[in-house]
């Protein structure tokens, strides 16, 4: 631009020459789309505010629905293993099968070992030990209630019940105590208690090369928790089959039973919510839209008073509303990423992966949406004289 | 004058009112739908969660020590304390026994399997499968069907049990009634023995029938589960309950939770001891049955209060964004009605109305656009959230009653939101080229 002018002043017929003059030459289509959005700027950012709106949400609602089944997935795990491998009936795990299942499962699988054993107090009670890896069981069983755990040589976790059999009290004493396995004598210290409400509370547990120093016993399970979707761990559960034939892989029914029935309800709840959502943001662009087009009758009528083909009549709130669908579009996802990514920080302390896969529906959608609600006030108008609507009536 | 006009506005310009009047029962149509399962979404997913199982078990005070390994008990079967089977029924009687799902009582008796030399151990587990009780005057089933829904009892072929309690002569297979003297065998146990359903099994002397294969995923798998009270015979002590899993509603886990019930202030009490928290219903247990002891199942207990909450919030997200979408619409709609009546507007002011009074008429068109289309859009979204409770939760979602008048606030609030701008926008503009038709 040459002349520095303000929009909005009063500009002689030979400024308004010459800026034109200097324009940039664009076709009178092109010129057209812009200048009417710019002239009646407020309008047009109303309706472009609906698309925005809407395509955020339909993006949002749509990064969601992948994502949150993976993060309620993650949160299924705090269940502990889906997955248990049990030596078969007179055999014994091999040595490797520990590394055999997490090559297998991958590297975010977790894997903990346990070994059983009977052994006596020195008043002659049985109590069952059990040797484990301390720190993945830690890892894998969250609800665990542990006072403390064991960090020391020949420390044990001592099961809530179990407790009353090796030393006085609820109270962990810390007086070493002996428990005797096959004749074989073993002093322990009470490092802390556990407590689980169920089986566990009945046990002692030992870390696994000093149960096996002492007992001889080697890990005849191992608890998997196994990542994934139910195709998934079915997959898993094939190839350990086939990688350890001496070892049943049973899935804890409870547990994936219990995971895939609430997983499916919340899924049917999300689609139909956010079906109902973006369905919604759709409606308010079609309302925003309709009136912005019913608008702009008399531009319709001028453009036919002028000669205009039905065609090109068309053809421009066409364009002007494919327009504002996929610059709606573009700015819209934008935002529905950064909404999706602030709720699953929010709900799930973790964050969304944004999936761009998605931007090529919110772009049809948001240009039929607007192609849609361009349409529909043109069949009406189309029937309408242009002497009428320029008459003002 | 006033009346009639908004009267004659809405006679004549029925079309544009519809419009509307559509967005504004659409919009609040969703958001009632939305706010209605958000609310009730908690509700829904507890019961839900009940699919992981029991979440209490209750055992003898002075229980001794199990040692179990396996499944299968090492102690002599007589061994240790005993709950009384008669006092099982108490459980309905506690201050949350809307909150008790069911609970089912467990008997593992180590029996010899076979006879003669080859007889083997192996654990024979009493239980209610699906038993008909009584407490005061109410009537009330419960037993593993409702506490391990995860249980499966097929026929030798894979066939499911048919569901129903009422027994079908012609299945090859069922759940054993809580009175009869069938079992059901565990499946891994079943492939040991090569047994089917319909065949007899030898226990302590006994010919017990085998009536289905039960699957569990778990130790049961090696056992057979049999009626508690052919358990009980097998171990010759009527009425003995080794314990009772419950599985009850709770609430998360919170600050207040935790707390030791002994320390704290009456006030404290009253409120822990009404709150369903599973330590609060667990105390409750204790209380209802005598010489027992209740605790929770962390496994079950601890985790789903997460998931609930994950869920609950994910849902109050979505509701609010539902809210959002739905206000646009209606404030769009509503901003367009009003832009289109502009020479409406300049035809009142030529005559002589002031902007209030046309201000006055536009927000009671609009007052009344809400209140017909919030309620039409409060039923529509009942039904919608009905519609959704059904078809997802097999379970009626409830709407209360006290949502009515809010939604009607939020209609009313949204459609005069959304109109402000436009109706001070239309006051605004010059009667001259309103009439002109210059706009």
């Amino acid at each position: 631009m040459t002349t520095s002018t303000t929009p909005g002043t009063l500009l002689t017929p030979l400024q308004v020459a010459n800026r034109r003059a200097h324009a940039p030459h664009t076709s009178m289509f092109m010129r057209m789309l812009l200048r009417a959005a710019v002239l009646r700027r407020r309008r047009a950012a109303s309706a472009l505010l609906a698309m925005i709106v809407a395509a955020a949400v339909a993006t949002a609602m749509m990064n969601l629905y992948v994502d949150v089944q993976a993060k309620l997935r993650t949160e299924f795990r705090n269940y502990g293993a889906n997955l248990v491998v049990v030596a078969k009936e007179g055999q014994a795990l091999p040595a490797d099968a520990l590394s055999t299942v997490e090559s297998v499962l991958g590297a975010k699988t977790l894997a903990v070992p346990f070994s059983y054993a009977v052994a006596r107090t020195n008043d002659g009670q049985s109590v069952v030990v059990v040797g484990t890896d301390f720190a993945r069981a830690h890892q894998l069983n969250h609800w665990w209630k542990v006072s403390r755990w064991p960090d020391a040589p020949n420390q044990a976790l001592i099961g809530m019940r179990a407790a009353a059999v090796v030393g006085p009290g609820a109270s962990p004493s810390r007086q070493p105590f002996a428990l005797t396995f096959q004749g074989k004598a073993i002093q322990l210290v009470p490092a802390g208690m556990l407590q689980t409400g169920a089986g566990e509370d009945s046990r002692i547990y030992l870390d696994q090369s000093e149960f096996q120093n002492w007992t001889g016993v080697a890990p005849s399970t191992i608890e998997v928790a196994a990542n994934g979707t139910a195709a998934d761990v079915d997959a898993s559960i094939r190839k350990l089959t086939q990688l350890l034939p001496n070892a049943d892989i049973r899935p804890v029914r409870q547990i994936m039973e219990g995971e895939a029935n609430v997983l499916n309800k919340t899924r049917a709840t999300l689609y139909a919510s956010a079906t109902l959502v973006v369905l919604t943001s759709a409606l308010c662009v079609l309302a925003t839209l309709i009136g912005w087009v019913f608008d702009r009758r008399r531009d319709f009528a001028i453009m036919k008073a002028l000669g205009a083909s039905e065609h090109l009549v068309n053809g421009f709130f066409a364009a002007e509303a494919a327009a504002l669908g996929v610059v709606g579009a573009i700015l819209g996802f934008f935002i529905g990423i950064a909404v999706a990514v602030w709720i699953g920080r929010v709900n799930f302390h973790a964050p969304v992966v944004p999936r761009f896969s998605v931007f090529p529906y919110i772009l049809a959608g948001s240009v039929a949406v607007a192609l849609l609600s361009a349409v529909l006030p043109i069949v009406l108008l189309r029937r309408v004289q242009p002497a009428i609507i320029l008459r003002g009536e | 004058m006033f009346p009639r006009i908004v009267y004659e506005s809405f006679r004549r310009q029925a079309r544009r009112k519809l419009l509307a009047g559509i967005a504004i029962t659409l919009g609040v149509a969703v958001a009632t739908a939305m706010i209605a399962v958000a609310t009730d979404i908690g509700d829904k997913i507890n019961r839900e969660l009940r699919s992981y199982g029991a979440n209490l078990v209750v055992t003898p005070q002075e229980d001794t020590l199990d040692v179990e390994v396996g499944g299968l008990n090492l102690k002599p079967p007589s061994d240790g304390a005993f709950l009384n089977e008669a006092d099982l029924p108490k459980i309905r009687g506690t201050f949350w026994h809307h909150n008790i799902v069911g609970f089912s009582p467990m008997l593992p008796v180590t029996v010899k399997l076979g006879a003669g030399s080859d007889a083997k151990d192996v654990t024979l587990l009493g239980t209610y499968f699906d038993k008909a009780l009584r407490f005061g005057k109410e009537d009330f089933t419960t037993g593993v069907r409702i506490t391990h829904p995860w249980w499966k009892v097929s026929c030798s072929d894979g066939r499911l049990a048919p569901p129903s309690r009422v027994e079908d002569p012609a299945a090859a297979c069922s759940w054993p009634n809580d009175d009869s003297q069938n079992v059901l065998i565990g499946e891994r146990l079943a492939a040991k023995l090569s047994k089917h359903s319909g065949d007899n099994l030898e226990i302590n002397g006994r010919q017990l029938t085998i009536s289905g294969i039960l699957s569990t995923g778990g130790v049961e798998d090696d056992q057979i589960v049999a009626p508690l009270a052919l358990a009980q015979q097998v171990l010759g002590k009527p009425g003995a309950v080794r314990r009772v899993y419950v599985s009850a509603l709770t609430k998360p886990p919170d600050a207040l939770s935790v707390r030791d019930p002994k320390s704290m202030t009456p006030e404290v009490y009253d409120r822990w001891y009404c709150s369903p928290y599973v330590e609060s219903i667990a105390y409750q247990l204790q209380e209802a049955i005598p010489h027992s002891h209740a605790e929770q199942i962390r496994q079950v207990a601890q985790n789903e209060g997460t998931v609930l909450s994950r869920i609950k919030g994910l849902m109050l997200l979505i509701t609010f964004a539902a809210l959002l979408a739905s206000a646009l619409a209606v404030s769009a709609a509503m901003a367009t009605a009003i832009y289109e009546r502009r020479v409406e507007v300049g035809l009142m002011k030529a005559l002589g109305a002031g902007d209030l009074v046309v201000s006055a008429i536009f927000f009671a068109e609009a007052l009344l656009l809400a209140l017909v289309g919030g309620l039409a859009g409060f039923s529509a979204g009942a039904l919608l959230a009905r519609q959704i409770g059904r078809s997802i939760f097999n379970s009626r979602i409830s709407i209360e009653p006290v949502l009515f008048p809010i939604i009607l606030g939020i209609a009313v609030f949204v459609t005069f939101a959304g109109s402000a701008a436009a109706i001070r926008r239309a006051v605004k503009f010059d009667p001259v080229f309103a009439l002109r038709g210059e706009g």
